[in-house]
């Protein structure tokens, strides 16, 4: 059964829970996992999304994530004028995607210290919504957990040592899933947590041999920066 | 497990308790949480219905301009009492038309069950409370029930309108509010049950059928078909009426109704009113 709070919900500022909700969502998944602010955003819309965006505001919803903004942000309709405000510059391009969910956008991001990420995500239904894929790398998380993701060498190890040192400190591991391009090349592992990794465990990970980038999904950047 | 309406209404028979207070006690168990704090995420939701009936001015319009500004117009025109439904009835027009527009007009609002259907609910609330005919826990109660109700036909059938129809959408909305609206007016679990299956049966086969893709042309004025059938299934529920198809049939009937209507009545935006030369007009405008 599902839950009632998801038949009376959510709060949003409409039109569509999956072309507006769902939009603003993935902008905010990331801009969290960018880690910093957006400076630059190049956003490829497929399907649907490409289709009746721009009727459903799925460009403003977009971009109000971007700038960190949750679904119910009564700044959405104004997201351009807000952008222009953050010192966020963006543009927008249709693209046909392979194999992808009909309601699908790719982000490539460049954030004010130069950090780059591009992500791949879908809004799947009622503001629920997928990242399918971190810098080229098939994934495949929702957000309901806290998400670390972990772009590493394929080498002996690497793993072992992320779980020890999680155990350690009493995170535990609610799914994990790896995936790698080739043997030996390089790899992705998505670890979702019940318990908030700390930043410093997230920088201690980051130094680990053959760790090349971590990424993190803090579920509680979800409840901030509200209107 | 309480996933049928006839599961909630004969636990709530058993104990002698609310059809709401099923409802209530099943989310606390689920969410392993108090009456408060569930009550209090309750409150949330129609704090949130409140505020943008409140602050609906008309003045907004939609991306395509197509929507906003008729709430306005059905409240001035009941306004000077012209309407021929009057009273009730005709505040519940304006409601439903105030409320799907501020969606259509990115205005903040509840899914109940789906943004596209977010009038129908709070429309046949929001009368009663501005007169003052209910109190906050009342309507709160009204909530309880109208979600227990989305949530059985979400689990049977569907509420996506991509997946069943606008049945599946404004039908499940209606059936919501019709639920709720025999609770408040002192009607049985039996009764409820009845609202639901009479407001369900009446939108049966509806088509999704959105102009260029979008919530808008017909979404927003079907909101007011939900809402005044929402109304009238529960008058004749209060009335001794019953529903002759049993109301988990009904629900089953509707989600197999949905799943065999042709694609192009299921949000594709390809057929019925989306197909209309005026329709296709639209779509060409919007990708200019």
């Amino acid at each position: 059964m599902p839950d009632i709070f998801n038949i009376l919900g959510p709060i949003m500022v409409g039109p569509s829970s999956s072309h507006t909700a769902g939009a603003v969502r993935i902008g905010k998944m990331a801009r969290i996992l960018l880690g910093e602010p957006v400076r630059e955003a190049v956003l490829l819309l497929h399907g649907s999304f490409a289709e009746t965006g721009r009727g459903h505001g799925t460009d403003r919803a977009l971009i109000s994530g971007l700038l960190g903004m949750n679904p119910d942000d009564l700044r959405i309709p104004f997201a351009f004028d807000e952008a222009e405000k953050a010192g966020l510059q963006y543009t927008f391009k249709n693209v046909e995607l392979r194999n992808a969910n009909p309601n699908s956008v790719v982000l490539q991001l460049t954030g004010e210290t130069g950090k780059k990420l591009e992500m791949q995500a879908s809004s799947i239904g009622g503001g629920a919504i997928m990242v399918n894929e971190l810098d080229g790398i098939t994934v495949e998380f929702d957000g309901h957990y806290n998400t670390l993701v972990i772009n590493h060498l394929d080498e002996f190890g690497t793993i072992a040592e992320v779980t020890r040192l999680l155990s350690n400190y009493r995170v535990n591991i609610a799914h994990m899933k790896l995936s790698r391009h080739k043997k030996g090349g390089e790899a992705l592992v998505v670890i979702e947590t019940d318990q908030t990794v700390e930043d410093r465990l997230v920088e201690w990970i980051s130094q680990f041999p053959g760790v090349r980038r971590v990424t993190y999904y803090d579920k509680r950047e979800e409840e901030r920066d509200r209107a | 497990m309480l996933d049928t309406m006839t599961s909630i209404i004969r636990k709530a028979e058993e104990e002698n308790k609310a059809f709401w207070e099923i409802v209530l006690e099943d989310d606390m168990e689920k969410k392993e949480y108090s009456r408060e704090d569930s009550f209090e995420k309750m409150l949330t939701v129609w704090q949130a219905m409140e505020n943008a009936s409140d602050s609906y001015t008309g003045e907004r319009r939609s991306v395509s301009g197509l929507v906003g500004g008729d709430g306005l117009k059905m409240r001035q025109y009941n306004r000077r009492g012209e309407s021929m439904c009057g009273g009730y009835v005709s505040e519940v027009i304006a409601e439903a038309l105030s409320m799907a527009e501020s969606n259509a007009c990115m205005r903040r609002i509840v899914a109940a069950p789906t943004a596209g259907s977010c009038g129908v609910l709070p429309a046949v609330l929001l009368p009663l409370w501005h007169d003052g005919k209910i109190t906050q826990k009342k309507v709160l109660e009204a909530l309880y029930t109208a979600s227990g109700i989305g949530a059985v036909i979400a689990h049977k059938a569907s509420i996506s309108g991509a997946a069943g129809g606008c049945q599946a959408e404004v039908g499940t909305a209606a059936a919501m509010a019709a639920g709720a609206l025999v609770q408040l007016h002192g009607g049985s679990p039996k009764q409820i049950g009845n609202a639901v299956a009479m407001a369900l049966k009446n939108l049966m086969g509806l088509v999704c059928d959105p102009v260029a893709g979008l919530v808008e042309v017909p979404c927003v004025k079907r909101n007011v078909i939900g809402a005044v059938n929402a109304v009238s299934a529960a008058d004749m529920a209060l009335a001794g009426i019953e529903s002759r198809v049993p109301v988990d049939e009904v629900i089953v009937a509707m989600g197999d109704v949905g799943r065999r209507m042709p694609h192009e009545f299921r949000e594709t935006a390809l057929g019925g009113l989306a197909a209309t030369p005026f329709g296709q007009k639209v779509k060409e405008n919007m990708q200019a």
